[in-house]
């Protein structure tokens, strides 16, 4: 079997007093693309969120690589391979481009590498050396998209986790990202992505999770859950029963 | 009003500005990575005039290395407060910080109280500073000069900073967004740090202006900086750098024309005049004249 790279074992997190995951488990293994589906304010952003460092689990840990990460700051998660392209895209307006991938490579930079992992950006994504020199606010959302992904692709994570990147974006753009998610998979990068786009990351994934108000309530095969999904079990039943307890 | 006088006013203005804009760029730094408005900044400048007042009591060092001794000091009061009180309560509410900073000001001020002088002592500086200029009959004392070059230097030296290194974009980025800053990688310390020597540092510059034009020191010298750096910084804009720049330079325009113009008898409230402005831009611009970014971000 692969090798596993992450375990979430076991985390509750909580905004103060309210909270948004309870007991919740995952597993991603070295080159899968694993997705994170649910409605919104299922618990999914924060599940993230906690794997990077900006929230700190109440109970249970987080284990990356044989290492324990819950608890460590975000620098220092990063440092470790793990690279968080955040909901609302959140590049640096006022920073160009080009300062916005450099700062990509922040935690990881060596000046050999960045060239190259640079000119690799610019083939996956022609738009971001034309725009090079410009405010990352100029671009347009997709474009936008395309470099937070880019930037955090460039510290060479060895996880990937993407936070509804086909959010806001047009047809077309959704498309290409989805293009894009295929074809790093491809390259061998593990990707933990979470949309709201549940039928299209199905479609793409090795393995799903499904939560619903901060439960994990399935986990497993992606087609076994697109089946679910058709007989609605996740959008009828499961929302019933929601509003019963 | 002729136009030697004019120009005097001129040169005085860009002087005092240039006083004024350090000391509003200092407090910005600061505020523009952790939405903190530090109070505790004007004894930063008030340890810099203290350590330029010892020094001139009890050693006889040469003026470069008094005024390298003086920003030294200031910087590294700013480092040293950030790291003992505000770092510990780092990501707790904003209210916790700002009371910390009151804190830190009240501390130092009666450290200083107890420890030397509840008086105000004079502190000597070279007389250079008060020489006369004559310039094609424009005359001002040479002082406004320096401050003018002075602050020159550093403003490009600080452009240069944030726009050319590595480290002035992760200062940027994090007052842009803060949390994303750190998903890159970029130390929430190293980050804060900085900005807290930075804004040391810029006090510390201040104190020696501040000593060449009022020649005492005393428990409650930062009282008045912090206060203009705050009005300067409400005129130019709490979110950007270059606002600060300009605020510091309106407000002196502003004070020094308050001062020429008025009639005598209202001379004395010329601050009052200066706080009916900071009110009126509070309710009417209050993002200031440079809008800068947005940031409601605050350090978790």
């Amino acid at each position: 079997m692969s090798q596993r790279i992450l375990t979430v074992d076991n985390i509750s997190v909580a905004y103060d007093a309210v909270k948004a995951l309870n007991d919740f488990s995952l597993e991603v293994n070295k080159g899968e693309l694993v997705t994170l589906c649910g409605v919104n304010g299922a618990g999914k952003s924060t599940a993230l969120k906690t794997i990077a460092g900006v929230l700190k689990p109440t109970s249970g840990t987080i284990d990356f690589e044989g290492q324990i990460i819950s608890g460590k700051s975000p620098e220092a998660i990063h440092k470790m391979g793990i690279s968080l392209v955040p909901e609302g895209r959140e590049i640096f307006p006022s920073l160009t481009v080009a300062e916005n991938l450099r700062l990509g490579a922040f935690g990881r930079f060596k000046q050999s590498d960045f060239n190259a992992d640079l000119e690799d950006m610019f083939t996956l994504f022609p738009i971001l050396k034309e725009r090079y020199r410009q405010a990352g606010g100029l671009l347009s959302g997709g474009e936008q998209q395309m470099l937070a992904i880019a930037r955090g692709l460039i510290s060479r994570p060895d996880l990937l986790m993407l936070d509804e990147p086909s959010l806001g974006l047009s047809p077309n753009m959704v498309d290409s990202i989805f293009n894009l998610i295929q074809s790093l998979k491809a390259r061998g990068i593990t990707i933990l992505l979470v949309e709201q786009n549940v039928e299209r990351a199905l479609q793409i994934a090795d393995r799903a999770y499904l939560l619903s108000t901060g439960h994990l309530v399935f986990a497993g095969d992606p087609k076994e859950l697109e089946r679910e999904m058709v007989t609605s079990v996740y959008l009828g039943q499961q929302q019933k029963e929601g509003a019963r307890s | 009003m002729t136009l030697p006088v004019f120009l005097s006013f001129i040169v005085d203005t860009l002087g005092l500005g240039s006083q004024y804009a350090l000391l509003a760029l200092g407090l910005v730094v600061v505020y523009g990575i952790m939405g903190l408005v530090n109070f505790a900044y004007g004894e930063y400048i008030m340890v810099g005039c203290y350590v330029l007042y010892l020094i001139g009591l009890y050693a006889n060092l040469p003026w470069p290395a008094a005024f390298a001794l003086a920003i030294i000091a200031a910087a590294l009061l700013g480092l040293l407060t950030e790291m003992i009180a505000f770092r510990p309560l780092r990501g707790r509410s904003l209210d916790a910080l700002l009371v910390t900073s009151f804190a830190i000001s009240v501390i130092l001020q009666n450290v200083f109280l107890i420890g030397i002088s509840p008086r105000y002592k004079s502190i000597p500086y070279p007389a250079f500073f008060d020489r006369r200029i004559d310039i094609f009959g424009v005359v001002t004392s040479l002082r406004s000069y320096i401050f003018i070059a002075v602050t020159l230097l550093l403003l490009i030296a600080l452009t240069l900073l944030m726009k050319k290194t590595v480290l002035g974009m992760a200062m940027r980025a994090a007052s842009e967004n803060f949390v994303t800053a750190r998903l890159m990688g970029v130390p929430a310390n190293l980050v804060i740090s900085s900005a807290f020597l930075i804004s040391g540092l810029l006090a510390g510059v201040v104190a020696i202006f501040w000593t060449a034009k009022e020649g005492m020191v005393g428990p409650t010298s930062g009282v008045a900086p912090l206060l203009i750096a705050f009005i300067a910084v409400v005129i130019g804009g709490m979110h950007s750098l270059p606002g600060a720049v300009l605020g510091g330079y309106v407000y002196a325009f502003l004070t020094n024309a308050l001062g020429l113009w008025l009639p005598p008898g209202l001379s004395p409230f010329r601050e009052a005049f200066m706080f009916v402005l900071v009110i009126l831009f509070l309710l009417l611009r209050p993002e200031g004249l440079i809008r800068g970014n947005y940031t409601e971000e605050r350090v978790g």
